[in-house]
């Protein structure tokens, strides 16, 4: 196995500030699977072709935002490692363990504060539920989706002050690499980084603003262009709040739209990209040319993409 | 259903309100402008306004946005307050002035 340390984004908890109109958003718009609730009254759901328990837990708060962003690892031992390793690096801050069942399904969690403010745990297990289709002689989609039926949660992008911080605990510890930068000024100072734990473009990417913790977006992927297309449609069918797309970003080449869900938390569903293997060149782009980076089509900066977060 | 008027003060738009339909989005239907628009949802809080006269009915707000003293104070967001009675807003959000 390749992937030995941090495999992939497991699973996001966003808080919501009405549960159930979350709970509609996610499941009859998006087209998640509800899995469960716990005592707590979280909703715990799942993409159609993730295997893992659930990728997105909603909680009713006062506020709107990103709780945790949770790594599913690739053994309990290499979890016990990372985390010490984690600890070790002066990187964070609140470390420590979560005791297994605390979320439903799920294994013991290592939660830490990383230097942008957001949490985020790394875990070994998940009980696997499956998608739907046997694991032997399987169909090519189960029959019951509904909605824009993204396969699978993919990343988040967050606002953060200490950009350098976090860009080091996630090269350094977690064994991420840079797909692509965006800088700034002559410095050339850091302002965008676009993480990689696998091959996919992106896995997760922070922005350089003067805030804590803050979420930008919750991404889920879609299998073509025409997917995405099918969603906008689904975006005005619904009456969502709508954002802006469908376009495609210079930066991953992603094929987008964004929306938000009812507590105003932004959503992507979008599909293409790139192969990034970790030989892979970083690719950087300087922010005179930051509206083509952001938007190849329109080639300017939105304000209120840029603007609004939770 | 009963219509109301509301003024934006910081420009002086006025448009046709409803109770079943938020300041911002009955705002945006008549494509006007004056209070930035951001999330929709509660959220974000970049339509934060000070009602200055009349009566709106309220849905819930991200305290993160809108704090208890602030909403004692006439604070709101657009997105999640619905007319009672004709309205005076004035934007106050954090992104105010590069939305006039």
């Amino acid at each position: 196995m390749a992937l030995t340390g941090v495999l992939r984004p497991g699973h996001v908890q966003l808080r919501v500030l009405d549960l159930e109109a979350a709970v509609h958003h996610y499941t009859e718009v998006l087209g998640l699977w509800e899995t469960g609730r716990d005592a707590q009254g979280r909703v715990y759901l799942k993409a159609w072709d993730e295997h893992d328990h659930h990728s997105v837990v909603l909680r009713e708060a006062e506020e709107a935002g990103l709780d945790v962003l949770a790594w599913k690892i690739a053994s309990a031992d290499a979890l016990d490692a990372l985390a010490a390793q984690v600890l070790a690096s002066g990187l964070v801050s609140d470390g420590g363990w979560r005791e297994a069942g605390e979320d439903l399904a799920t294994g013991k969690r290592f939660r830490f504060t990383v230097p942008t403010g957001h949490r985020m745990e790394l875990f070994a297990e998940k009980e696997q539920v499956g998608n739907g289709m046997p694991l032997v002689n399987p169909e090519v989609r189960p029959s019951n989706l509904r909605g824009m039926s993204p396969s699978r949660f993919d990343h988040c992008l967050l606002y953060g002050d200490d950009l350098d911080g976090v860009v080091k605990l996630f090269t350094t510890v977690l064994g991420f690499s840079m797909a692509e930068q965006v800088v700034a000024g002559p410095e050339r100072l850091l302002i965008g980084a676009f993480l990689t734990c696998s091959n996919k473009a992106h896995d997760v990417a922070f922005i350089r603003q003067p805030v804590k913790g803050k979420l930008h977006h919750v991404s889920f992927h879609l299998d073509s262009w025409g997917e995405v297309l099918k969603a906008a449609d689904l975006i005005t069918r619904h009456r969502v709040s709508h954002d802006i797309g469908p376009t495609r970003h210079g930066i991953t080449r992603g094929e987008t739209v964004y929306f938000f869900d009812p507590s105003g938390n932004r959503n992507e569903v979008f599909s293409g990209g790139y192969i990034a293997y970790p030989d892979r060149p970083t690719l950087t782009w300087t922010d005179d040319e930051i509206g083509r980076a952001i938007f190849y089509h329109d080639r300017k900066v939105e304000d209120r993409f840029m603007q609004v977060f939770t | 259903v009963a219509r109301f008027t509301i003024t934006i003060a910081n420009n002086g738009e006025r448009y046709a309100g409803h109770a079943a339909q938020s300041l911002l989005a009955g705002m945006e239907a008549f494509g006007r402008k004056g209070i930035p628009v951001g999330c929709r949802g509660g959220g974000c809080g970049v339509c934060k306004v000070r009602v200055e006269a009349g009566r709106v009915r309220l849905a819930r707000m991200s305290r993160a946005c809108v704090s208890s003293a602030e909403e004692a104070q006439g604070l709101v967001l657009a997105c999640r307050a619905y007319p009672e009675s004709d309205v005076t807003v004035a934007a106050v959000g954090r992104l105010a002035r590069r939305f006039d």
